[in-house]
This record gives C-alpha cells, sequence and structure tokens, in this order.
C-alpha cells in the first residue's frame, strides 16, 4: 500500500529541482516562467524544491563547466532513486554555441544518463512542461 | 551510579567568527555564486565572493570566430539583457567599419532595448518580491512580464535571445499591426506597473527593504558601481544621457534618470520601479518618430565583414543592470583578435562586501537580489583548474601566448 502510493504520487506529484550547470539563464527563466501564472506547471503538482534529496526530476540547464562538474555529481548521487533528468536548452543537449571552449566539459548526458532532452535556445516554457510530462510518464508511468 | 548526563562532554562552539559557505547551488540563488559569510551569532562579519562557477570561456571562443559567428555568440553571454550585448557589439564593429546603419534601424535597437529594460527590471522586481517571501507580487510581476515577452515574439520571432541586431541594421522590421500590438500594451502595462508600485509602497514591504544593505555614496563611487546600484546611492549616472547611442542621441530630452539618495535595498528597488515608467513613455515616444526607409544597408552580411579592417574600439551602452563595455580589436582578416567583455555586474558584485557587512544572515537573498546580479555575465574571467583547485586571473600575458601556442 505504502509503496504504491509513493509511486502514484511521484506521477501526480513530481518534485522539480532546478540546476545551472552554466547556462546563460536564459533557460533558467524560461523554466521559472514555466512555473508562473501564464504556463503554471504547478497545476500538474509540479513544485520547485530546495533540496536535491526531496527532489524527483532533476532540470539540468547550460553546458556543463569545469568548476560546476564536481558539484554537478553530487548533486546528481544527492537525488533519490528513482530519479529522472532532463536536459533544457540546446547547450545541456549538446553544448550549443560553447563546444570548443577548455572551460566546458560538455553536454549533459557526457556526465550523467538523460532522459528527455528538451532543445531550443532557449525552449518555451510549453516544451519545458512537456519535457517533464513525458519524463514523468516514460519512467513513474 | 554515575548520572548519563554528567558523561555528556559539554561542545563548547566558538560564535565569535563562523564561516558559512553560501551557494553555488542553494535554492535562494537563481545562479551558481559562492559566496564565503563569516558569522558572529546572526551578524554577518565578513564576505568573500567567489565567481566562476559559469564560466564558459566566451572570449576564447570569440577569437576562433569570425565576426558574424561572434554576434551570436555574444547573445548568449547572458539571456537577460542579450539585446545589450549584440548592439553593443555590433556598435563597435560598425565603427570600425565605418558603416552607418539607417536612421530606421537605430529607432528599432533603442525599441527593442527598452523593451529589454522593462522585462529585466519587472524580472528583478518579482525576484525581489520572492526573497521577501511576498510571493502573490513575484506572481503578478511574472504574469506583467510575459506581455513583454509576447511582443518580443511578435517583433523578433522569439522570447529570449531576439537575435535582431545584424551589421549595418536590424533583421526585422516592424509593421502598422505591430506598432498597435506595443502602444495598446503600453497602456495596459502603465497600469500594470501602478500596481506593482503601489504594492511596493506597503508598510512590510518597506520595513523588510529600508536600510537593509546601505551603500553609500562614497563606496558606489570607490567601487566605480553602474547602473541602478549607482542610482540608488546618488551616483547621478546614465550612459544613455552621458554617452548617447543608438537612438538616444535624438532622444535624450525626453527621459529622466532616476536617482535616489538612501542607498539601500528600497532605494535600488525604487530607482528601478520610476525607470520602468521612463521606459514605457520613451518607448511611446519611440512609436512617435519612428522614420520611414530601409532597415539595414543594402550590401550583405558577408561583404560588410570582409570589408571591415584592422582596429580597436571601445563600445559603451547601458544594459538593463548598468554599464556594459565592450573592447574590440579586430584583425581584418574576418575575425578578432581580442574581445573584453565587461559586464555591469563585475564591479556591482564588489558591492556586496560594504552592504553584507552588519547584515543579519536572513537578509543575505535580499541583498545580493537587490543588485540584481548576472552571474552568467560576471564570469569569464578567471581560469580554473578542478583537479588542483587552484585558480589564476587570465592577463593579457597569458592570452598572448595562448595565441602563439
Amino acid at each position: 500500500m505504502g509503496i504504491r502510493l509513493v509511486a502514484s504520487s511521484r506521477v501526480k506529484s513530481p518534485w522539480l529541482f532546478h540546476l545551472n550547470t552554466g547556462s546563460c539563464a536564459g533557460c533558467d527563466i524560461e523554466i521559472v516562467a514555466a512555473l508562473t501564472p501564464r504556463y503554471d506547471v504547478e497545476r500538474l503538482g509540479c513544485v520547485l524544491v530546495g533540496s536535491p534529496r526531496h527532489a524527483d526530476v532533476l532540470l539540468v540547464t547550460g553546458p556543463v563547466t569545469r568548476q560546476m562538474l564536481p558539484r554537478f555529481i553530487r548533486v546528481y548521487g544527492q537525488v533519490p532513486e528513482p530519479k529522472v533528468v532532463v536536459a533544457v536548452g540546446t547547450c545541456a543537449s549538446s553544448g550549443g554555441p560553447f563546444m570548443g571552449s577548455q572551460m566546458v566539459e560538455g553536454s549533459v548526458d557526457k556526465i550523467v544518463p538523460v532522459d528527455v532532452y528538451v532543445v531550443g535556445c532557449p525552449p518555451r516554457p510549453e516544451a519545458i512542461v512537456k519535457g517533464i510530462v513525458t519524463a514523468v510518464k516514460r519512467k513513474f508511468g | 551510579m554515575v548520572d548519563k548526563h554528567d558523561e555528556v562532554k559539554k561542545i563548547e562552539v566558538d560564535y565569535t567568527r563562523l564561516r558559512i559557505p553560501f551557494g553555488p547551488v542553494h535554492p535562494a540563488l537563481k545562479e551558481p555564486v559562492l559566496l564565503r559569510v563569516t558569522v558572529r551569532r546572526e551578524e554577518v562579519l565578513d564576505v568573500d565572493v567567489v565567481l566562476g562557477h559559469v564560466h564558459r570561456g566566451i572570449e576564447v571562443l570569440a577569437e576562433n570566430r569570425n565576426l558574424v559567428q561572434t554576434l551570436y555568440l555574444v547573445e548568449r553571454v547572458c539571456g537577460i539583457c542579450s539585446h545589450s550585448h549584440t548592439t553593443c557589439y555590433v556598435q563597435a564593429l560598425e565603427e570600425i567599419g565605418g558603416i552607418q546603419p539607417p536612421e530606421r534601424a537605430l529607432y528599432l535597437r533603442t525599441l527593442i532595448f527598452e523593451l529589454e529594460r522593462i522585462h529585466s527590471h519587472l524580472f528583478l522586481l518579482g525576484v525581489m518580491a520572492h526573497e521577501i517571501g511576498f510571493d502573490t507580487l513575484f506572481m503578478f510581476t511574472w504574469y506583467v512580464r510575459e506581455k513583454i515577452l509576447d511582443l518580443f515574439e511578435k517583433v523578433t520571432g522569439n522570447r529570449v535571445h531576439h537575435a535582431m541586431n545584424t551589421l549595418g541594421g536590424v533583421r526585422w522590421d516592424l509593421n502598422q499591426h505591430m506598432v498597435d500590438d506595443i502602444r495598446a500594451t503600453m497602456k495596459d502595462l502603465q497600469k500594470s506597473v501602478h500596481r506593482i508600485y503601489n504594492f511596493f509602497q506597503d508598510k512590510t514591504v518597506e520595513k523588510r527593504l529600508c536600510d537593509v544593505g546601505v551603500l553609500s555614496k562614497d563606496d558606489a563611487e570607490r567601487l566605480c558601481v553602474v547602473g541602478p546600484t549607482a542610482r540608488g546611492s546618488g551616483v547621478d549616472m546614465d550612459v544613455r544621457r552621458d554617452h548617447p547611442y543608438a537612438a538616444y542621441t535624438y532622444l535624450k530630452d525626453y527621459f529622466s534618470v532616476a536617482v535616489r539618495e538612501k542607498g539601500d535595498v528600497y532605494a535600488r528597488t525604487e530607482v528601478r520601479l520610476l525607470e520602468l515608467f521612463e521606459s514605457i513613455s520613451l518607448i511611446q515616444k519611440v512609436l512617435e518618430e519612428l522614420p520611414n526607409g530601409p532597415i539595414r544597408v543594402e550590401d550583405n552580411v558577408i561583404r560588410l565583414m570582409r570589408r571591415i579592417p584592422e582596429g580597436e574600439v571601445i563600445s559603451l551602452v547601458e544594459a538593463p543592470r548598468g554599464e556594459l563595455l565592450y573592447f574590440v580589436k579586430t584583425d581584418g582578416k574576418e575575425g578578432l583578435r581580442r574581445l573584453k567583455i565587461r559586464t555591469p555586474t563585475i564591479p556591482n558584485v564588489l558591492t556586496l562586501k560594504p552592504m553584507l557587512v552588519g547584515c543579519e544572515i536572513a537578509d543575505i537573498p535580499v541583498v545580493v537580489a537587490s543588485i540584481d546580479p548576472c552571474m552568467a555575465c560576471a564570469n569569464r574571467l578567471i581560469v580554473v583548474d578542478a583537479t588542483t583547485d587552484s585558480k589564476k586571473i587570465v592577463d593579457m600575458d597569458f592570452l598572448r601566448r595562448r595565441r602563439q601556442a
């Protein structure tokens, strides 16, 4: 019973944690825009939480920079299993215009497994909402 | 029998100096930055700002790309003031190449510039409201902000990175339908901004923001602070008025610069609120005065790029956060020899120390938000070796050696 309750809450109310690994803030403001009245991802039960230990879904923006790499791995480890990683934006999906820089390690999927890629520079809030929904359905649904 | 409680060792905690790392991943911070805060109980004694978490090496990347590719790269320095970065860069190239964009292009640049200022200030006011726990106002401000993003989408086709500027002009023109739309939105916005202004006059908000994070005029001048942070401390400076560029040369009599003397968080917020009204009236003026004609010079971009000779120029614009400076040095072969970007956050982030010392821990997020820090902008100078954790500042010598290698 308890396990069933947890599993169904994961689908009905996925908790999000947003991590900026070197983004230009463009994707970040679109994620916040997705939480505000026009797009309102909270109607799907999503909540943005302050700690990775509470989260089910990890939203990663930006190419992974050298200094964020160890922190990113630590944050990824802190998210409890089963977890979903959504790479938001072209930079997180492929490195984007920053590929070739010595300060950038590369896209997110070089470091951790990614479940859903949301491309766009930056993606529209609707696309981010769809990315979250797809990821949650595929992994927890 | 010995009482169990007697055996428990008393742990003496030294409260005189406690060091707390604040960030880089922290719920109160929207972007990664590390503040090493030294506290005595609740009082902040010292602050150390560590940057470099979103350092992507843009200046070095720019040296390996051609002039037009770099235009789209510098747009991605920052997602909030992307138009300021491209305008500043394109202005520098146009000055080196002797290209004079048509007047209508200058007016359109100014229009997008002011729309961006409104969007950025509303963004910050929302974040400020969120930091003081006033989430209703946060949601309302962001709802209003969506209307500006709709205009961006209508005019340029994109919400965040507009890609409006190109060498010798702009890429998209306005039609009558768009002009009517912008006029109607500005009218609507004026009411909404009045409402937000009244929200910020609320007693609770005032109590939370007044006399917090005070930056004196002397400190502001000593640290070369720019933008609304400087204007909140009584430093009367604005690049739009002092060194007019784009269409501000024709419009400089139609706006005033808001200055507040107090230097606390409330003063900085108020300056931004007043700038919103100025920007709205400026946009209405731009639409009135908008001249007819072409929106860019006739030659295509590739031919223009080939014409740009060797040269160096410093270009200035007033980004939403303050003075933005570009030093551009071209090599005469479609490339750049050096690109130096000095964003407003770099001087502004230094003010955290005089502002935060003496504050309480609970005030840190509010004070940090009040300078509107854009970490994506500020992180381009420090090279970090993650394996040895050693840092060094990139100087001209290092770059010169890199180029030769």
